[in-house]
């Protein structure tokens, strides 16, 4: 996939799109668009007109040639934004060969063509060969090459259980053997899905767009009847209106502009989410990004670079510093952590100390448990270590272990703790049997540049709540030195949950990042889920995107994609409306001219003659589609400048420019039609 | 131009801006089924008396069907009333001048025009109505529907305050609460005042009196039904009268002028509604009857900013409501100021301006104003002949009510009128600022969309529709007395005032046939009831959501840019409808006028 966005004027995009402008001509596919629809009835009744018009022949095919235009431009600007996404599908598509799986049938291994594979299905995969379908690792680790779809050629580790365990088809083992449940079948999986999206082929309408179309359908049916009782006002003016002239100012006066730029606006808006390397699942969840005024952030990964890190130990009294760091980096062997990593790190460069060739002898190393909190080691007293156990975790954990044994926790210990918690480290207690060695100081580093992000943020509107395991104080001290808005502390998955449905109660829109099974729940009752590509199927079937490049930061391009499309869709309303104050004056005091020639003060762009007025404001009201396509397709800019500045801002524009431009362009088209003499 | 006139002009908006507020939170009291008046003692008892004679439950609230069905059956049931007292006129008391009945068609207008807050008037009233009917079918209706018009925009900002509820209040106590704590006991005080200032209140016969000097009129021929004989080209056939003596009109005129004015009803006593020196005797009874068309709804405002605690949005509302008013007045001032160029090369004209179908007391400012109000708010009540403006002049009249009566607007509608841009600029420009539109926490979606743009699309229907069918019918062309763009300004006038339920005319049409009867009631009945189920169905679905919380991104309804953004949306999307019509209409005329010709 491509991270540029083609060029506009791509010969690849452009020129199939101008073919399939004329098969978008078809009324059944027309008719869903009111306002085109309207143009297309009133063009065809303008050809008509053409061959039975007694008098101006000329005036009547042109604007007929015109108003043919103003419907074909549409039809394009929705054939090039559909052509963006074709190129990507084709490319995603070269990805779905159908392969033959080999699948284990009995403990057996048969082949079978990779369509026919059924859910739960189990299938092995060796090095070089394409995964057949979407599903779920359940035995061994490998490593996969996901370019196919992220387009990141470095390959990623997959393996049975944990949080990446997700494989998709598609993608290709490089080295090792595993075997894999099929949890998606064809036509149902994540390749699918994202085909599917990128051709807009089951692109449904999004709550926003269904609420325009109905303003803009409106409108149309308003200036019909505004054109249509002209008729009779003209008769009892004895001014009789000649139909080509009616239908040219209801086709300037409905908002074709906007009516023939919104399906592309939307294409657009999931197109460049694409390009991102995100997958929306629909247009809605893209029009939600927008909404969001909450934002769930997972601490790791987001707010801090990656992980926390050991930085000092901290003894007890009537302890030697070497002995707590020898003690903590026994504690960490076993813990394949990077906080448990970082301990040895530490103890080796501060202390020179090499744990490993000590507990190689005779050590019984404990594991990391949900129920103890705590990890260690166990020495049984041969080849010389003394007999003791030594374990390191949470205070509160430590402190129960303690309650167990009988052994008391010092007070200079405690107060270690909460000075490192309070300075947004986590501290990490370590004890040897019952005597209380220390507390090992975790801390995380925060990003560079996110505190600005996060202030940009709230300009838009938007609440950050940094999420963590941690406790309230190390918490609260990360917050604060990141800038977020609020945290959750020691937060749980059920926890997380909760929040959410309080956020949503409170009348919120939350949007939030997940990768673990843990996090679906959560993933599917946020108003924007967006799984990482790396973590587990069920986040992301949980989720309503798909982070490609598993960046959680991501989660901020998002919303200002699903903005910016919301706002080029108002800009162009407000545009498209603000369009009819100038095509009144070119138009009506034209129409009048014959029967009231002391209607000229009207005609304020002084137009040449009616028939060149009318013939100007319908060519700029088709030109002015083709002029526009580019910013559909690539949205109006967002600045997080707060919603009062973005309004002004755009209403001068879009608001004030829309009055005023027509006026520009329609006179500079008036002079130019009559220095070429084509009426 | 004078400094006096702008002088007044000051003092009319300061006046308007210094009872806002007061009237805003009286309102409060009164909209709230257990607000607390300093009229508790007396009025409490009285209320809780009509509760158990009807049957109301009045802690029960409705959802915005039941509240809706209930404003439908007590408006047609006061329609049918009204309707019975006018037909049974002759057989009824109170009649010293032995009043015939009405038409049938005549009665259906009337009775359909009271209901609404039209008051549109077909006939003359002093040679109509008897005392009775004045007083029982008409007035009753100049309380009750001021009093529905207010609860119905009650019940919408109630929709757009609350959230998480389907009710919207009690139709019943809302109507009886408004009539009772608000529009009875301002009337009775205001009537006190005008009959001060030498309006007349009795039920005497009328009177005669020799003129000095016997005057020839001409007047349109009527059978004895009191419907016009036409011709065979379907004008209506002329007849010359001399007058030796004049019947002085007599009669409970201030009790009516009161309500009529505060309740944006404007159905005048007698046919010169506010231009007979009876019915608005003085300087001070002109200005006192200005403020009070505008005070209730002025207060709405208030209302509004208070029940959604946002009381910067209520005035931005207040100001873009002061913006279009501010620049009808001047326009049409100017316009009247300037008069007519052909008047004064031919040496004729008045020195202070087009005086024309103007009366002398009140002059160019003073009628200039009252046009403005009266078609502003929807009260039609007027003190010049909106037909005798200058082109312009006229336009601006036409053109207030063609915008949905939303400056200030008719009481209770206005508010509910100016609501619907409200939602269709905020639906609009909100999608700019990068969120689903909000109105105060609450999304404009599709359905709200649906039914704002259905009110506004029940505007242009009615007013295009039927007065396109009007200029090419022989039955609308009938009652046309002039010819060219003017008529079509009659025409357009007619068919907006009525579906405005405005109820002023520009005159120069005679309606009182049973096509222009019906055709108008049917606009009024459009107008009002048609635009009301859609705002109430809003109003029903903008209880139920949710409420999102402000914030920075948060789109702002208070300040210059919400009210330069609601006025545009008036502007380019109410108006533009009407342009080309209107183009037709008064602006050629305008510009024919300045080369000479007149119609």
């Amino acid at each position: 996939m491509t991270a540029k966005p083609p060029s506009l004027l791509d010969w690849h995009i452009a020129a199939p799109a101008v073919g399939e402008s004329f098969k978008k001509l078809d009324p059944r596919r027309m008719f869903r668009n009111p306002v085109m629809f309207v143009t297309l009835i009133g063009a065809a009744l303008t050809t008509a007109a053409a061959f039975t018009a007694p008098a101006s022949r000329g005036f009547v095919i042109q604007l007929a040639v015109w108003l043919w235009f103003t419907v074909l431009f549409a039809n394009f600007a929705e054939a090039v934004a559909e052509g963006r996404g074709k190129a990507q599908a084709d490319s995603l598509r070269k990805a779905r060969k159908d392969t033959v799986a080999r699948r284990l049938h009995d403990g057996r291994e048969e082949p079978i063509p990779a369509p026919e594979l059924r859910q739960g299905d189990l299938v092995v995969c060796e090095a070089g060969d394409v995964i057949p379908a979407d599903g779920e690792v359940i035995e061994g680790i490998a490593s996969v090459d996901e370019a196919a779809i992220t387009g990141e050629s470095a390959p990623v580790i997959r393996e049975s259980g944990g949080d990446r365990c997700a494989v998709t088809g598609g993608t290709r083992v490089i080295s090792d053997r595993i075997v894999i449940r099929v949890t998606a079948e064809k036509g149902h999986g994540f390749l699918d899905r994202m085909i599917a999206m990128v051709e807009g082929a089951r692109r449904q309408k999004t709550p926003n767009e269904i609420a325009l179309t109905i303003l803009l359908a409106a409108l149309t049916f308003i200036f019909l009847l505004v054109c249509v009782t002209l008729k009779p006002f003209g008769i009892y003016s004895a001014t009789p209106f000649p139909l080509p002239v009616l239908v040219a100012l209801l086709v300037c006066l409905i908002p074709t502009t906007i009516g023939g730029l919104l399906s592309a606006i939307g294409i657009s808006g999931i197109d460049r989410l694409i390009r991102r390397n995100v997958m929306a699942t629909s247009g809605r969840a893209v029009e939600a990004a927008g909404d969001v005024d909450v934002l769930l952030l997972d601490k790791t990964g987001t707010i801090t670079l990656g992980n926390r890190m050991a930085t000092a130990f901290l003894p007890a009294p009537h302890v030697t510093p070497e002995r707590l760091a020898a003690a903590a980096q026994f504690a960490s062997l076993a813990d394949e952590t990077p906080e448990g990593r970082s301990i040895v790190v530490l103890a080796k460069q501060q202390f020179n100390l090499r744990g490993r060739e000590v507990a190689e002898q005779q050590a019984k190393f404990v594991p990391f448990t949900a129920q103890t909190r705590m990890s260690g080691v166990d020495f049984s007293g041969a080849n010389g270590h003394p007999p003791c156990a030594i374990r390191k975790g949470a205070a509160e954990a430590i402190r129960v272990y303690l309650d167990q044994l009988g052994g008391q926790f010092p007070a200079a210990v405690s107060q270690a703790v909460d000075e490192v918690a309070r300075a947004g480290g986590t501290p990490l207690v370590v004890v040897e049997d019952r005597d209380v060695l220390g507390v090992v100081q975790l801390k995380d580093v925060v990003k560079g540049g996110i505190k600005e992000r996060f202030a940009q943020l709230r300009a838009m509107g938007i609440r950050t709540v940094m999420i963590t395991g941690d406790n309230p104080l190390t918490a609260a001290a990360i917050a604060a030195e990141a800038g977020v808005d609020d945290f959750m502390a020691q937060a749980t998955p059920e926890a997380k949950l909760r929040r959410i449905r309080e956020e949503q109660a409170a009348g919120h829109l939350v949007a939030m990042t997940g990768d673990g099974t843990n996090d679906a729940p959560a993933l599917a009752q946020a108003d924007v889920g967006v799984a990482m590509n790396t973590g587990t199927q069920a986040a992301r079937e949980a989720g309503n995107m798909v982070d490609l490049d598993s960046n959680p930061t991501k989660l901020i391009d998002i919303v200002e994609i699903g903005k910016q499309m919301l706002i080029t869709r108002g800009a162009l309303t407000t545009f498209s409306i603000a369009n009819d104050v100038a095509k009144y004056f070119a138009i009506v005091p034209a129409m009048l001219m014959a029967t009231f020639p002391v209607i000229a003060p009207l005609n304020v762009m002084r137009l040449a003659s009616p028939e060149s007025a009318i013939l100007s404001a319908v060519i700029f009201n088709a030109l002015v589609i083709i002029a526009l396509i580019p910013l559909a397709l690539r949205g109006v800019a967002y600045k997080p400048i707060g919603a009062l500045a973005i309004l002004q801002r755009n209403l001068l524009i879009y608001g004030l420019g829309g009055v005023v431009i027509p006026f520009l362009g329609i006179k500079a088209i008036d002079v130019l039609v009559t220095a070429l003499k084509l009426v | 131009m004078e400094a006096a006139d702008w002088f007044q002009l000051v003092v009319y908006v300061a006046a308007l801006a210094a009872i806002t507020k007061p009237m805003g939170l009286y309102l409060m009291r009164v909209l709230d089924a257990n607000g607390r008046t300093w009229l508790d003692p007396l009025l409490r008892p009285l209320e809780r008396l009509t509760y158990r004679f009807v049957g109301v439950k009045p802690d029960c609230e409705q959802d915005w069907k039941q509240y809706t069905v209930a404003m439908l059956i007590f408006s047609l049931v006061s329609c049918l009333f009204t309707y019975a007292i006018l037909r049974l006129q002759h057989l009824l008391p109170l009649n010293p001048q032995g009043f015939g009945a009405l038409s049938p068609d005549l009665a259906f207008n009337t009775a359909v025009s009271f209901t609404t807050n039209t008051n549109w008037q077909s006939y003359s009233g002093e040679s109509t109505m008897s005392y009775l009917s004045q007083m029982v079918a008409l007035t009753l209706h100049n309380f009750t529907s001021a009093a529905t018009g207010i609860a119905l925009a009650a019940a919408l900002v109630r929709g757009i305050a609350r959230h998480s509820v389907k009710t919207l209040g009690n139709f019943w106590v809302d109507l009886v609460r408004v009539t009772y704590y608000l529009l009875l006991p301002i009337c009775l005080v205001f009537a006190v005042v005008l009959v001060s200032q030498g309006m007349i209140q009795n039920f005497k016969p009328y009177t005669t009196a020799k003129l000095v000097e016997p005057m020839k009129i001409s007047v349109a021929k009527v059978d004895q039904d009191g419907k016009p004989v036409t011709d065979k080209a379907g004008r209506p056939v002329m007849e010359t009268h001399t007058v030796t003596e004049q019947t002085i009109v007599q009669g409970p005129m201030a009790s009516q002028v009161a309500i009529k004015m505060l309740g944006t009803n404007g159905g005048g006593y007698v046919n010169a509604n506010a231009a007979h020196p009876f019915e608005n005797p003085t300087p001070l009874s002109n200005f006192l009857q200005m403020l009070s068309i505008f005070a209730i709804g002025s207060g709405l405002t208030y209302f509004l900013g208070r029940m959604v605690s946002n009381q910067a949005h209520g005035w931005s509302v207040w100001a873009a409501m002061m913006a279009l008013f501010l620049g009808g007045v001047l326009l049409c001032w100017h316009s009247e100021a300037a008069g007519n160029p052909i008047h004064q090369q031919l040496g004729v004209a008045a020195a202070d301006g087009n005086m024309e179908g103007k009366e002398v007391r009140f002059g160019v400012f003073n009628s200039a104003l009252f046009a403005t109000v009266t078609t502003d708010a929807s009260c039609g009540a007027v003190n010049a002949m909106h037909d005798s403006f200058t082109p312009l002049g006229g336009f601006v009249p036409l053109f207030n009510i063609q915008l949905g009566e939303i400056i200030v607007g008719g009481v209770g509608a206005g508010l509910y009128g100016m609501l619907v841009f409200v939602i269709l600029a905020v639906f609009i420009a909100g999608l700019m600022v990068g969120r689903t539109p909000e109105y105060l926490g609450k999304k404009i979606q599709s359905y709200e969309v649906k039914m704002a743009m259905l009110a506004l699309l029940v505007l242009a229907v009615s007013i295009l529709g039927f007065a396109a069918w009007a200029v090419v019918s022989s039955w609308g062309l009938a009652g046309l007395n002039n010819g060219g763009p003017h008529g079509l300004s009659e025409i357009l006038y007619a068919f907006s005032s009525a579906n405005g339920n405005n109820g002023s005319a520009f005159a120069g049409l005679t309606t009182n046939t049973p096509w222009w009867n019906t055709t108008l009631g049917l606009a009024m009945l459009t107008g009002r009831f048609l635009m009301i189920v859609p705002i109430m169905a809003l109003a029903g679905l903008l209880a139920r959501q949710k409420v999102s919380p402000p914030s920075a991104g948060t789109f702002p309804v208070a300040g210059g840019t919400f009210v330069g953004l609601l006025l545009g949306t008036i502007l380019l999307v109410g108006a533009l409808n009407f342009l080309p019509a209107l183009t037709l209409g008064p602006v050629v005329e305008h510009l024919l006028m300045l080369h000479g010709k007149l119609f």
